[in-house]
């Protein structure tokens, strides 16, 4: 496979320039939108904190919070994506297509309407239940019959689950219209609105999720090379993929819980950082997580202007730079990967 | 006894042949849809005796019922019928040509792009007549058709790449949608929710008559192609090998199957599934002949969204649901069941 960082110094630049833009993209984030700061004001809001000042107030409450949670979706979906590439050996695989966003929605729903849950901490862990079911069900529904989890059948999979779980949702959104109003944007996709305090519960673990991720690049390597050869080496690859499973989960379903339905992210940037780095997951894996923070953060960024004085969901950008991309995939056709 | 009947004009220019037993099947279904309609014009939050409503149909009643069955409940009926005979049919015509039995207008994003144009009109400009939303969903519907099929052309349209690219393209459409129900006021974003579920509350004969000009031309259009259908379920080789213009005539019935699923979409929204599971039952019942399966397809169709907004409009009264939530209710663990049954594809 060819690639634009072959040897391992240029791939240490190459994340060295990845860094650099990723605090581009933060900075960005911070300053621009429908008030402009400066960033010396921005510095400010932090070394001498002027309560007078709406600039300040700005950037404590909305602007840095709404960064640092599109920085930890954005890496966590493209980790995500790039896990479940390797997982199912499918270049289509990725956290929307597998009709994870769906299945957490549903479930985020079902019990906000019917068991009246309100707190974050218990959506979290209802995300990740519906994540983890909707993941499964695809993975069987692909996996069944002859040639095993093809492309074209995870996508159809992941369609159709996504079909069940998003009409329930609907059905039950008709039902509750009274929730219609505050859950639409969420279903949208969103960073903004959402104070650090939201993360707080379930930042841990994805931060731990991350860093499992790194620790099992060494045996996703491995595993990549079939379960035949990964086994004969003494990998315990049932134990390998469980955990992969688990990480993925985590990663997805709670990025659904703080950020609603996001797409595409997982499922463009692990195809760009393997132009870039090659197959090897231990690059893999940070590379995506820089990409994937800095593309939703700009993608946030472009959200706040394309339509000013109103913002884009950002689900809805995601998909306007995903989808082509997923079309370029089909069009290429799968024989290469 | 013979199994077909052909018919023929002189210069066989138009060729039906007819299947002795399609034709009972779509009788049965007939009257089933009869007896379906007379339930459904009976109950209601005003229940109205059964016999009354025959009478009122054969013109011999007292007019009491004049209001409630001519103005509320048979224009709603005959609007859902219509909606569903234009699903089943498109359904049918897009498996045909896709040779995917998993195919549908809302998967591969036609229903989509109908639904873009029409969420566009409902909230910018909501003051043009209403009559003009069928040829702007319909406008949508072939406008994104036609991107898809010229992002899935490289020598030809292969039915897989068609499948995939829908799918990308449905999750735009889907994000635009979204993008300007977010956007538009309050109001109008819940009703135009409501409508993309699917729904056809508070239709009115002015809707049926609309939509009954679209259903009569392509019907029969879609029936008259069925040789070409049959040929194509082949396989393009074997087809070309016949002497059939593949890529012609698929664009044709694209064609088709478009002009039907945006003017459904048009008039009750985007209720989904209709189109993937009406031609199933009716293969299950008339086997392989595009010929039977256009009417029994139809039939069908047109039964799924009759019962199913009977079943929304009486089964939590005093609210009026949209259709569409219960036919995706059916729908989408169907939709399961096929990608399970079709694992070996």
């Amino acid at each position: 496979m060819t690639h634009l960082f072959p040897r391992t110094s240029l791939k240490i630049w190459g994340f060295v320039i990845g860094l650099g833009i990723f605090v581009i993209s933060f900075i960005s984030s911070v300053v621009f939108g429908q008030t402009p700061i400066s960033i010396r004001t921005a510095v400010e809001a932090f070394t001498h904190f002027d309560k007078s000042s709406t600039e300040h107030i700005i950037i404590t409450t909305t602007r840095i919070s709404r960064a640092v949670i599109a920085t930890v979706i954005g890496a966590s979906l493209a980790i995500a994506g790039a896990l479940m590439q390797a997982l199912t050996r499918n270049p289509m695989a990725s956290p929307s297509i597998f009709g994870i966003n769906a299945g957490a929605l549903f479930f985020v729903v079902f019990s906000s309407v019917f068991l009246s849950v309100t707190s974050l901490v218990h959506f979290m862990w209802i995300a990740f239940l519906g994540a983890g079911i909707a993941a499964v069900m695809v993975f069987f529904l692909g996996s069944l019959g002859r040639d095993g989890l093809s492309p074209i059948k995870i996508v159809l999979a992941g369609t159709a689950i996504t079909a069940f779980f998003g009409s329930f949702t609907q059905g039950l959104l008709v039902l509750n219209e009274q929730n219609l109003e505050g859950i639409l944007f969420w279903l949208a996709g969103s960073v903004s609105g959402r104070t650090i305090d939201m993360l707080e519960p379930i930042l841990p673990f994805m931060i731990g999720s991350g860093i499992i991720a790194l620790l099992l690049a060494n045996p996703i390597n491995i595993l990549t090379s079939g379960d035949e050869i990964a086994k004969g080496l003494g990998q315990r690859t049932i134990l390998i993929k469980v955990l992969i499973g688990l990480v993925i989960i985590f990663l997805a379903g709670g990025s659904v819980a703080v950020g609603g339905s996001i797409g595409f992210i997982g499922l463009i940037i692990p195809h760009i950082v393997r132009s870039l780095v090659g197959i090897d997951y231990r690059w893999i894996i940070p590379y995506s997580a820089l990409l994937g923070a800095s593309l939703l953060l700009l993608a946030d960024v472009a959200a706040r202007f394309i339509i000013m004085p109103e913002e884009m969901p950002i689900g809805v950008m995601t998909a306007f730079i995903g989808a082509p991309f997923f079309i370029y995939l089909a069009r290429r056709g799968f024989k290469s990967e | 006894m013979k199994k077909y009947h052909s018919i023929r004009n002189r210069s066989n220019t138009i060729s039906l042949l007819i299947e002795k037993k399609a034709v009972m099947i779509f009788l049965v279904l007939f009257c089933l849809s009869a007896l379906l309609f007379i339930m459904g014009l009976s109950v209601g939050s005003t229940v109205i005796n059964p016999i009354a409503i025959i009478e009122h149909l054969l013109g011999i009643g007292n007019g009491e019922y004049t209001f409630v069955i001519n103005t509320l409940r048979l224009p709603r009926m005959i609007l859902a019928l219509l909606v569903g005979i234009a699903l089943g049919v498109s359904g049918l015509i897009l498996q045909g040509i896709i040779r995917n039995p998993l195919a549908s207008p809302d998967i591969i994003g036609i229903t989509g792009g109908a639904s873009v144009a029409a969420v566009m009109f409902i909230t910018y400009f909501s003051d043009l007549s209403i009559k003009w939303l069928p040829f702007v969903a319909i406008t949508g519907a072939g406008v994104v058709s036609l991107v898809i099929y010229l992002l899935a052309w490289k020598k030809g349209v292969t039915p897989i790449r068609i499948v995939l690219i829908g799918i990308g393209i449905a999750a735009v459409t889907g994000a635009l949608v979204t993008m300007m129900i977010v956007l538009s006021p309050t109001y109008s974003s819940s009703e135009a929710y409501i409508w993309l579920t699917g729904s056809v509350y508070g239709a009115n004969w002015e809707n049926v008559y609309a939509m009954l000009p679209w259903v009569l031309i392509f019907v029969p259009i879609a029936l008259l192609f069925s040789r070409t259908v049959n040929v194509q379920e082949l396989g393009d080789q074997v087809a070309l090998g016949l002497g059939s213009r593949v890529q012609l005539h698929r664009f044709v019935l694209l064609f088709i199957s478009v002009a039907l699923a945006g003017s459904a979409v048009a008039f009750a929204g985007g209720i989904a599934f209709v189109g993937l599971i009406a031609p199933h039952i009716a293969r299950k019942l008339v086997g392989r002949s595009f010929g039977s399966l256009v009417p029994v397809s139809a039939l069908i169709g047109g039964l799924i969204v009759v019962l199913a907004d009977v079943v929304a409009r009486t089964a939590f009264l005093p609210l009026d649901l949209p259709a569409g939530v219960f036919v995706s209710g059916i729908g989408a663990p169907f939709f399961i069941y096929l990608l399970y049954k079709n694992r070996n594809l």
